[in-house]
């Protein structure tokens, strides 16, 4: 490219400016390097140590409505199921609503064995939780945040459940021990959990006796978890209740898109910062074309045709654009780690950041082209007359 | 009577600025022969600028017949004027007009940029231009660390490098002191006297026309008698 030279001096003509320039636009690409992996993340849930051999089986019309129990045994008997559990939506708060607990009824023979390796729990606690049928293990980071200790009793109210004998909504469980996420990008996902014995509240509870909310399934080999989820489905076809087995992530992305769609706010942001670069970067290269309309006029006059004209001005804008997003993304590659650390449980992949290159030469061909054809219209004899 | 390398028959030019229009050339009719040097005169506004331009091909007539190096300028489109001022032009401005970016070399390069010449063969045509024009030391400064003069020896190289049948010089000496400007006109003097090249040159300085082989006077738009070949 024997134009290159000529492209890269031009660049650095104004050295404070064109770094001021650069600055911002790596900051903005390194911005934009993180929210896109972000939003890449949350598109695609995490295909790691959690979740990938999970599935969910819900009613197939609203995940709401409940099955019967009796289903566990028919899922069971699907080859590839290696085991499965159910669980209810006990809908808790602890004294205020404001202090959400999120309790879950669980079958303590197939959920920890679902979940095998996946706890930290002290082999005591578990024999304790085990003999105690009001017995309820809470995540230690919920026990902190309430004051909460082992051996006391701690009353919760349910949204949902009367109780069978006194018809009210509190109920009381006695804390026997702590459990935490072995993986700690789980940890702040089950900050909130109790777990508590399904047959106490299958007992206790007043109405829907024998329906649980969901079952969960764990496969052998993840790869065949859709050809499975088809067996499942397939046994309660044209049933009262049918079903919809899906994978385990893509029933948590649905449960928190409906916290807002994450992607949206994700695309404004960045729509806001592309949208400020074009203003930064489009007045930098037209003042840089303005400063420089005598030159122009001599490239023009020596012969460079209207073409390369427009051409050295857009590789100068493209040259600009491409290395700060280069910069800025690396940078934002760097910082991978960190998001990850912040974000538990999604997958970050470099390859989301090819967008961002993608979007620097869109950006550069924005911003380059009105001063390229400013450039490229400049009349000779008119530019070269304002120098005299 | 040689060939003449410039042919000009009845040329008009008019500039047309919304509703108001400017005369500036009327009936204009040249010959310059080939290896002359030329040296145009005449009053501020007289015309001098546009006649320059149009001979080297960055302007067009209103009207009339302009013929340089063999080509018949007024039918030529922009993209071919482009094209043919590359092959056949070298331009001197009174302000060099060099990039102040580009050290002198880089400068002398540009229009070889156009051509299918190698890079150690443009370094090597530049270096060559720039010891003609006596100033090879200095092929590595920028415009901005040389004096006028010599920014505007770097400009003749750059006009040079090329090769091109005609040089055309608007105030080459207009910007330079007495000793800086006999020197840029001398070597003008020894370009077209021992590199056979071709020069028209506007100036208001009678001891530069003096350098030159023939003086053409103008007035309003239009050439003296006195200035026309015989
Ligand atoms: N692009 C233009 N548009 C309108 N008028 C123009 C244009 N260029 C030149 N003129 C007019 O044409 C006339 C001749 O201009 P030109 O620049 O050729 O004069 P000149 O002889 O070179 O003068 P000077 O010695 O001051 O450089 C002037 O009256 C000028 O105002
Ligand atoms: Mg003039």
């Amino acid at each position: 490219m024997k134009y290159f030279p000529l492209i890269w001096a031009t660049l650095w003509r104004k050295k404070t400016r064109t770094i001021f320039t650069l600055l911002s636009v790596i900051v903005a690409f390194l911005l934009f390097g993180m929210l896109e992996t972000v939003d890449y993340a949350f598109s695609h849930p995490s295909n790691g140590i959690t979740g990938a051999n999970k599935l969910i089986t819900t009613n197939k019309y609203s995940i709401t409505l409940s099955l019967p129990l009796s289903f566990a045994q028919q899922i069971r008997s699907v080859p590839g199921v290696d085991e499965v559990t159910w669980i209810s939506w006990f809908g808790a708060y602890y004294q205020e609503s404001k202090n959400f607990v999120f309790a879950l009824p669980v079958d303590s023979e197939t959920y920890f064995n679902l979940h095998q390796g996946e706890f930290v729990v002290s082999d005591a606690a578990m024999q304790q939780y085990r003999n105690t049928r009001t017995a309820a293990l809470v995540n230690s980071a919920l026990m902190k945040k309430f004051g909460w200790k082992i051996g006391g009793k701690v009353p919760l109210h349910s949204t949902i459940w009367t109780k069978k004998s006194d018809g009210s909504l509190d109920w009381t469980f006695d804390i026997v021990g702590t459990f935490d996420a072995k993986d700690p990008t789980q940890a702040s996902a089950q900050s909130t959990t109790l777990l508590f014995h399904y047959e106490l509240f299958d007992e206790a509870r007043s109405f829907g006796k024998g329906m649980v909310g969901w079952f969960e399934e764990r496969v052998a080999d993840p790869s065949q978890s859709a050809p499975i989820s088809n067996r499942i489905d397939a046994l309660f076809a044209n049933s009262p209740n049918e079903t919809k087995t899906q994978p385990a992530n893509d029933f948590t992305m649905a449960f928190i898109k409906q916290f807002g769609d994450i992607g949206f706010v994700l695309r404004a942001i960045l729509g806001a910062v592309f949208f400020t670069l074009l203003f930064l970067t489009g007045n930098t290269m037209m003042q840089s074309v303005r400063e420089r309309i005598p030159e122009l006029a001599v490239l023009k006059t020596l012969g460079f045709g209207d073409g390369k004209i427009l051409g050295l001005v857009l590789a100068e804008s493209l040259l600009l654009c491409v290395i700060a997003a280069v910069i800025g993304l690396a940078l934002s590659y760097a910082a991978l780690p960190i998001i990850k650390q912040g974000l538990r449980g999604v997958e970050l992949s470099p390859t989301a950041l090819i967008p961002g290159i993608a979007a620097a030469v869109l950006l550069a061909l924005i911003v380059g082209l009105p001063p390229a054809i400013r450039a490229m219209k400049l009349n000779i004899v008119d530019a070269l007359a304002d120098r005299r | 009577m040689s060939e003449a390398i410039v042919s000009l028959r009845n040329v008009d030019k008019r500039y047309v600025r919304g509703k108001q229009s400017v005369d500036v050339l009327q009936g204009l009719t040249l010959d310059i022969p080939k290896g002359e040097f030329v040296a145009l005169m005449g009053p501020s506004g007289s015309g001098k600028t546009t006649l320059l331009n149009l001979i080297g091909g960055l302007d067009t007539p209103s009207a009339g017949e302009i013929t340089v190096a063999g080509q018949r300028l007024d039918q030529l489109g922009q993209g071919a004027l482009a094209r043919w001022r590359a092959n056949h032009v070298g331009f001197v401005f009174q302000f060099y007009n060099l990039m102040p970016m580009l050290s002198a070399q880089r400068n002398v390069e540009l229009p070889l940029l156009l051509t299918n010449l190698s890079s150690a063969q443009r370094k090597t045509n530049a270096l060559a231009a720039l010891t003609l024009v006596g100033i090879a030391d200095r092929a590595k400064h920028k415009p901005n660390e040389l004096s006028g003069g010599q920014a505007q020896r770097v400009a003749i190289a750059r006009a040079l490098v090329a090769d091109p049948t005609i040089l055309v010089c608007d105030e080459p000496t207009g910007d330079l002191d007495r000793k800086s400007a006999d020197e840029v006109l001398h070597l003008l003097q020894i370009l077209n006297r021992e590199h056979g090249k071709s020069i028209i040159m506007v100036t208001h300085d009678p001891k530069a026309a003096e350098f030159a082989g023939r003086q053409l006077h103008m007035d309003k738009g239009a050439l003296l008698e006195a200035g026309v070949a015989a």
